[in-house]
């Protein structure tokens, strides 16, 4: 028995009675600061960072700019002062983690390979074991047309895609979604940090954080009617992808405001900048505004007038799903 | 290899069924004879082959340690190109618009830098020989076995499908081997084959394949049957279905709410195809999976009974098969036997001629019965004739006139 279970019934009551008091005495001030603080704290943190020198003089970014546009954008949503403690909240050691990046587009579009460096770097100081962390994605093929180096050696940072190990042959559902999923987020990672690209969908809308998890199931074509509604959603409802991914790192540093989820040069920009949250729906909410107004800034049509405004971010919000937050009053917005 | 099935439900659920399949005596003599040639010779020794079933890994392909997909991929036949190396797909009504790197629905076909490609020619995950029966074409040679192949892929994503595990996947996902359109033929041959089957998953996204295939066949006299869901754009109907000698088309329901809701598709342009078959003279002939609850209403048979006697006539065979819990519809019941009764009884007092009850091994619906004088005319135990008594395309009873393919 604590401490705290030997009071007695008159220590209880004599120290509500002192609350009591107490609030009374500190009258209205205190409940409105106390409300305020509740009110603060329910809300999603969603962090970006920019940093207009990330490629210095050049078009490559630069490492160390990259690392430290990483620690700014993770102290700022985690609110911490050194650059390793997000990530020992993170994460434990001996816990096996997969940055599931996105490689469809290429070199042009794809997850920042400086970026993934990075995170690598921060696991390792954050006691990850280097062969505890798996880069992947779908298609080793496509990570190597991205630029990833592919490696399966022990002892070393892991990089591969799902078709080297497969899918799990018995189907995870929940709603419209019947998948295999990749048999490396069900049997090789305890914890995901979820590396999407800020991208325009011809189908979505929008492609960010939620959809990114159509990369780790055998069938994702089927899921592109209606605007990926209510799939994305559906999909990130499922146990394995919703219990295991503990953090979005959005690669914002090329982003593509049209034609996408393909690279189209044409329609990308450098918005030199991550975006970073724990609540996917709040990210996707977010990012979608900054590509909204990339659009308006090029006189293109809204998405509304396009239709397809990414209706599967309100879903993702509803009450079936829950899964975030996409009301911008309850998204703190935090820029540095 | 997994099972394959040919229909929504029609799965090869008792291997005792296929060895009799194999062995049963045809009594049509001729037929007969022939079949137990074939079946003798094509069987050998081995009761796998008695069974019916060639799983891939005995095909007699060339040793294949790696698959190059460039072998496989061939410019897609039905597209429109857009803008920013877009393209729409013109296969089925979906009309899918795909971007630069990315795929349509149906998972087989990409694009690439503005062109669209098919990814599964000759690119075949499923081959077995099989009884035409079990696609099932009751009125097209019975008796005879059918070359039947499939690749991964298809263009719905039926709730219910049996095949899951090769439709619902990527050309990727599923160990192939390359089978050229003249090594399908020269198969179809060594194995006594006078048909390829199109079936399995979806023909309709296979199609340049389809096509090549059956060219191939023709050119060394072997038919080419397609067992399909029909949901195809008309001109790629007329195309590659034109080269068909017999079609199968599931029509797996008979309002639009069940194929949004359980097939992820649609009734009308299904029903276009059947009419349009009609039109194109192709025998065709059509199953309907009956599943509790979802498509097995009094209204719902009437009205299909109807609009194929209106728009097809009451010839065209129909069957009404037995659904088997599976993939994303494991939580309803077999289709009890009553249940396929009543569906027959209502097409039969529609007028229909020809009404099957399928799935449901030794039910008398499974035979054929001349429509006037009522007499057995092909009697079958389970996927194959074991009596054909049909005469120059009549009943040797009546003399009437029984529509099909019946001889080679």
């Amino acid at each position: 028995m604590d401490h705290e279970s030997n009071k007695s019934r008159r220590d209880f009551l004599k120290n509500c009675i002192a609350g009591g008091v107490i609030l009374g005495a500190s009258g209205k001030l205190r409940l409105l600061e106390a409300a305020e603080h509740t009110s603060l704290s329910a809300k999603s943190r969603v962090a970006i960072a920019r940093d207009a020198m990330l490629r210095g003089s050049g078009s490559a970014v630069d490492s160390g700019r990259m690392l430290n546009l990483l620690d700014r954008a993770m102290q700022t949503l985690f609110e911490l002062d050194h650059p390793v403690e997000p990530w020992k909240k993170l994460v434990r050691p001996g816990e096996r983690v997969g940055i599931k990046v996105n490689a469809l587009g290429g070199r042009g579009l794809s997850s920042n390979l400086q970026l993934v460096e990075a995170i690598c770097e921060r696991l390792q100081e954050a006691g990850i074991k280097a062969g505890d962390i798996v880069i992947w994605d779908r298609d080793t093929a496509e990570l190597e047309h991205s630029g990833f180096h592919v490696s399966t050696a022990e002892g070393r940072t892991q990089c591969f895609g799902t078709d080297r190990v497969g899918y799990e042959d018995e189907l995870a559902t929940y709603g419209s979604v019947g998948s295999r999923l990749s048999k490396i987020l069900t049997q090789r990672c305890d914890a995901i940090v979820n590396v999407p690209v800020l991208k325009d969908h011809d189908g979505a809308g929008v492609t960010i954080a939620l959809k990114n998890m159509y990369g780790v199931i055998h069938n994702p074509n089927k899921y592109h009617p209606n605007g990926c509604n209510p799939y994305i959603a559906d999909l990130n409802m499922l146990p394995a992808i919703r219990s295991k991914v503990r953090l979005t790192i959005c690669d914002a540093t090329t982003a593509c405001y049209e034609g996408g989820p393909g690279f189209k040069p044409q329609y990308s920009w450098k918005e030199n900048a991550l975006i970073v949250s724990q609540d996917p729906v709040a990210l996707d909410y977010s990012g979608w505004r900054i590509i909204e107004s990339k659009r308006a800034e090029k006189k293109m049509k809204s998405f509304e007038a396009e239709r397809r405004t990414p209706r599967y971010i309100a879903t993702a919000a509803d009450a079936q799903h829950r899964l975030g937050t996409n009301d911008p009053q309850r998204i703190a917005l935090v820029e540095v | 290899m997994a099972r394959q099935t040919d229909v929504d439900g029609n799965a090869e659920r008792d291997p005792k069924l296929r060895a009799v399949s194999a062995l049963a005596p045809a009594l049509d003599r001729r037929a007969f004879l022939k079949c137990a040639a074939m079946a003798g010779a094509t069987a050998g020794a081995t009761y796998g082959l008695a069974r019916l079933v060639l799983p891939l890994s005995a095909l007699p392909l060339p040793a294949q340690p790696t698959q190059d997909d460039a072998q496989f991929t061939v410019e897609a036949k039905f597209y429109e190109k857009l803008p920013n190396r877009k393209i729409k797909c013109k296969l089925c009504p979906r009309e899918c618009t795909v971007g630069d790197r990315e795929r349509g629905y149906c998972g087989v076909r990409e694009n690439h830098g503005g062109t669209y490609y098919s990814l599964v020619h000759s690119r075949v995950c499923a081959a077995h020989v099989d009884p035409i029966e079990k696609k099932p074409l009751f009125h097209y040679l019975p008796g005879t076995l059918a070359f039947s192949i499939a690749t991964a892929g298809c263009n719905v994503n039926c709730k219910f499908c049996q095949n899951w595990d090769i439709s619902q996947v990527r050309p990727e996902q599923v160990p192939a081997q390359y089978a050229p359109p003249k090594m399908v033929a020269e198969l179809a041959n060594q194995n006594h084959c006078p048909t390829i089957a199109y079936t399995y998953s979806e023909p309709v996204i296979f199609s340049e394949y389809v096509m090549d295939a059956a060219d191939a066949g023709h050119d060394a006299g072997i038919r080419s049957v397609v067992v399909s869901n029909g949901y195809i754009q008309n001109e790629a109907l007329k195309t590659a279905y034109g080269k068909m000698d017999a079609v199968k088309i599931d029509l797996k329901a008979f309002t639009e709410s069940y194929y949004r809701d359980v097939i992820t598709g649609e009734l009308k342009p299904v029903l276009e195809s059947l009419v349009a078959l009609q039109k194109m003279g192709k025998w065709t002939e059509i199953v309907y999976l009956v599943v509790p609850t979802l498509n097995d209403s009094e209204a719902e048979f009437k009205g299909l009974a109807r609009w194929v006697k209106t728009n097809l006539g009451a010839d065209v065979p129909v069957h009404f098969t037995q659904f088997h819990p599976e993939y994303l519809l494991k939580n309803l019941p077999i289709t009890p036997v009553p249940t396929l009764e009543r569906a027959k009884a209502i097409a039969d007092a529609e007028g229909l001629h020809y009404v099957y009850i399928g799935n449901v091994p030794g039910h008398p619906a499974q035979n054929t019965y001349c429509p006037k004088c009522r007499r057995m005319l092909v009697e079958r135990v389970g996927f194959t004739a074991s009596q054909m008594l049909i005469r120059k395309g009549a009943c040797p009873f009546c003399n009437q006139a029984i529509p099909g393919i019946w001889h080679a």
